[in-house]
């Protein structure tokens, strides 16, 4: 199990280097990182000062090195477009695209895993045949299209909710949340919805095959046969195993989910990292860019680990020792 | 190759599935209308000198104030919506057809080479996808696209834009037929036809193009049909984001994102119709692409 855990975290460290070097590659040749890092107003003392401090004499690696270095304390120079750390304006949008992302997965499991369960249960019912059929549409159907259509709906022809923007927020220290206020909450539901139909139908379909696997095996014919409880049978036999793909699934989607929120909100103007980094793409503001694509990494390399590791907890056969190579 | 088309089995399943038949015409006469879109076209929405700017904004036919040459209305410049979808839907295609067929080219040689090399050119290509797929695909296009941009800066022109954005989804898609034909190159390789290739001393591409891709091809087929629907959605993203092909030559994306700002003034014709048709023509590929995967791989059902 220690080898397995080490490997994985030696192939995190992998990806993290690529990407760090491809956010490097993309600030030091296709940027010019001088005026990266300084503000417009700047004299050539300033410049001569910054290309020593940055090291642009020294050779590659070297210059790698303080990169990274750089990376971890989070400096990435300031927006060619808006003049403010990079740092900051990422900080500042993070919250909101990460209670965006959580409340989007949430809804995917929420109603994912019950429709799931039933779709399994009542293979033959009209309701089962037409979440199917729906669901099939709805992979089909791009992000965006959905969230058009519910403004439309909910906010144009209705006039129920708001279409776009965070609501009223509160402070807390230097997250802030919509979570604690109404417009707050109103603003939410839905991009929020239009981000966690994605994963919905993901799990929804996922812990349909899986349940239908599962009481088909020997041991859940066998419970039945000890006269146990329907309820008891679905919910406790079947549905607990049913769960590691779920867990591995969702895991690997919440990466996407961040990713996809780009998108979201886009739609909405939701105030998060990824309108951000869609404002950056249009106007090549590369610090935002390199800055953004280390942080996803860190994300998906993080998430992957996660869900990794969580196996093994899961799964005890993972925890067998087993020869190099083997697997 | 060819054969397999005309396989009596292939023929007999489309038969018995009125679905994808049905589904089949929509996409054909998608596709038509796409090509032959200038004669098609009741308008031509790129023609300034026979656009009517007073017609501007005009419902469709059916409602209220609609007008009967303007089946399904006419957005904010007067173009009719209509012709634009079907000039929209020749560009859709158009990059999602070039930037699969670039992304497979892409991938199967890339495949290839990794499977029959093997040792350190295999492991440097599939690191490279490994490291690929821990992305989603639209964050990878989304990338390519804005280091073009960053990279061009004033040189970016509409006609360049083209070209990055099929490079862009190209790139965000080629590991699926990387991985696929290494996987069937491995087992290929290792076959007598090929060992006896080799004794008789033909060179390596010869090998691979003329002996090992022919039989590993098959569900290659089945990943394209898939990734151009993909591939037709990623282009809508990208230019919905408003990155993706200039508003001068606008796909379905571009369309839908124009329509998007008209929305909150009543005018949900300009945006609906566009998204309606994207989800048909989308939909209409997904259905042949997994009828085709079921057909050719009984053992998937």
């Amino acid at each position: 199990m220690t080898a397995f855990v080490l490997r994985r975290l030696l192939q995190a460290l992998l990806v993290m280097f690529v990407v760090g070097f491809i956010a490097f590659a993309l600030f030091n040749f296709v940027g010019d990182p001088v005026s990266l890092m300084l503000p417009p107003e700047a004299t050539e003392a300033d410049r001569a000062a910054m290309r020593a401090m940055l090291g642009l004499d020294q050779p590659f690696y070297a210059q790698f090195a303080t990169f990274l270095a750089n990376a971890m304390h989070g400096n990435f120079g300031i927006s060619l477009r808006l003049g403010r750390p990079v740092a900051d304006l990422i900080l500042e949008r993070l919250p909101a695209t990460l209670e965006l992302s959580f409340i989007a997965t949430l809804i995917g499991l929420a109603a994912g895993i019950p429709l799931g369960v039933y779709t399994a249960l009542k293979p033959n019912s009209w309701l089962s045949r037409f979440l199917l059929a729906a669901s099939l549409v709805g992979v089909s159907l791009p992000n965006f299209l959905i969230g058009i259509f519910l403004i439309l709906i909910f906010a144009v022809w209705l006039g129920w909710l708001p279409s776009f923007g965070r609501g009223d927020v509160v402070h807390l220290g230097w997250w802030t949340t919509g979570f604690l206020t109404v417009s707050g909450l109103k603003a939410l539901i839905l991009p929020s919805i239009t981000l966690g139909f994605f994963p919905l139908t993901i799990v929804m379909r996922l812990v349909r095959a899986e349940m239908l696997e599962v009481l088909r095996t020997d041991y859940v014919k066998f419970a039945r046969a000890r006269g146990l409880t329907e309820r008891a049978i679905n919910f406790h036999h079947a549905l607990k195993n049913t769960l590691v793909p779920v867990i591995t699934i969702v895991g690997l989607q919440l990466g996407g989910i961040i990713a996809f929120a780009i998108i979201t909100e886009t739609v909405f103007q939701w105030p998060g990292m990824g309108l951000l980094f869609v404002q950056a793409i249009q106007f090549a503001d590369i610090p935002i860019m390199a800055a953004y694509l280390c942080l996803v990494g860190l994300i998906f390399v993080v998430i992957n680990l996660a869900v990794d590791l969580l196996y093994v907890v899961v799964d005890p056969r993972l925890r067998v020792e087993r020869p190099a190579g083997a697997h | 190759m060819a054969a397999r088309w005309m396989d009596r089995d292939l023929v007999w399943s489309f038969r018995h599935r009125p679905d994808v038949v049905v589904w089949s015409v929509v996409l054909l006469v998608i596709v038509f209308a796409a090509i032959f879109a200038p004669w098609v076209a009741p308008h031509n929405p790129f023609d300034l000198a026979t656009l009517n700017i007073g017609d501007a904004l005009t419902p469709p036919a059916w409602a209220p104030g609609g007008n009967r040459t303007y089946l399904l209305g006419t957005d904010d410049q007067g173009r009719d919506v209509l012709s634009t979808i079907i000039f929209g839907s020749r560009m859709s295609l158009l990059v999602g057809v070039l930037a699969t067929l670039l992304a497979m080219v892409a991938g199967v040689t890339l495949g290839l080479v990794s499977g029959y090399a093997g040792g350190k050119v295999d492991a440097l290509i599939m690191r490279i996808a490994d490291v690929q797929l821990a992305f989603p695909a639209i964050l990878i296009a989304l990338l390519v696209d804005g280091v073009a941009r960053a990279v061009f800066k004033t040189r970016f022109t509409d006609q360049l834009a083209f070209y990055v954005i099929v490079i862009a989804i190209a790139s965000s898609g080629w590991v699926r037929y990387a991985r696929t034909v290494r996987g069937s190159t491995l087992v290929e390789r290792s076959r007598e036809y090929v060992q006896a290739a080799r004794v008789i001393g033909r060179h390596p591409l010869a090998i691979m193009f003329t002996h090992v891709l022919p039989n590993a091809l098959n569900p290659v087929l089945v990943l394209v049909t898939l990734h151009v629907s993909e591939a037709i959605i990623t282009e809508a993203i990208l230019s919905f984001l408003g990155v993706g092909v200039p508003p001068t030559q606008p796909s379905l994306g571009t369309l839908i994102r124009i329509g998007n700002d008209f929305l909150f003034s009543g005018e949900w014709w300009i945006t609906v119709f566009p998204g309606a048709a994207l989800v048909i023509l989308v939909l209409a590929i997904n259905v042949l692409g997994d009828w085709l995967r079921d057909a050719l791989n009984p053992r998937l059902r």
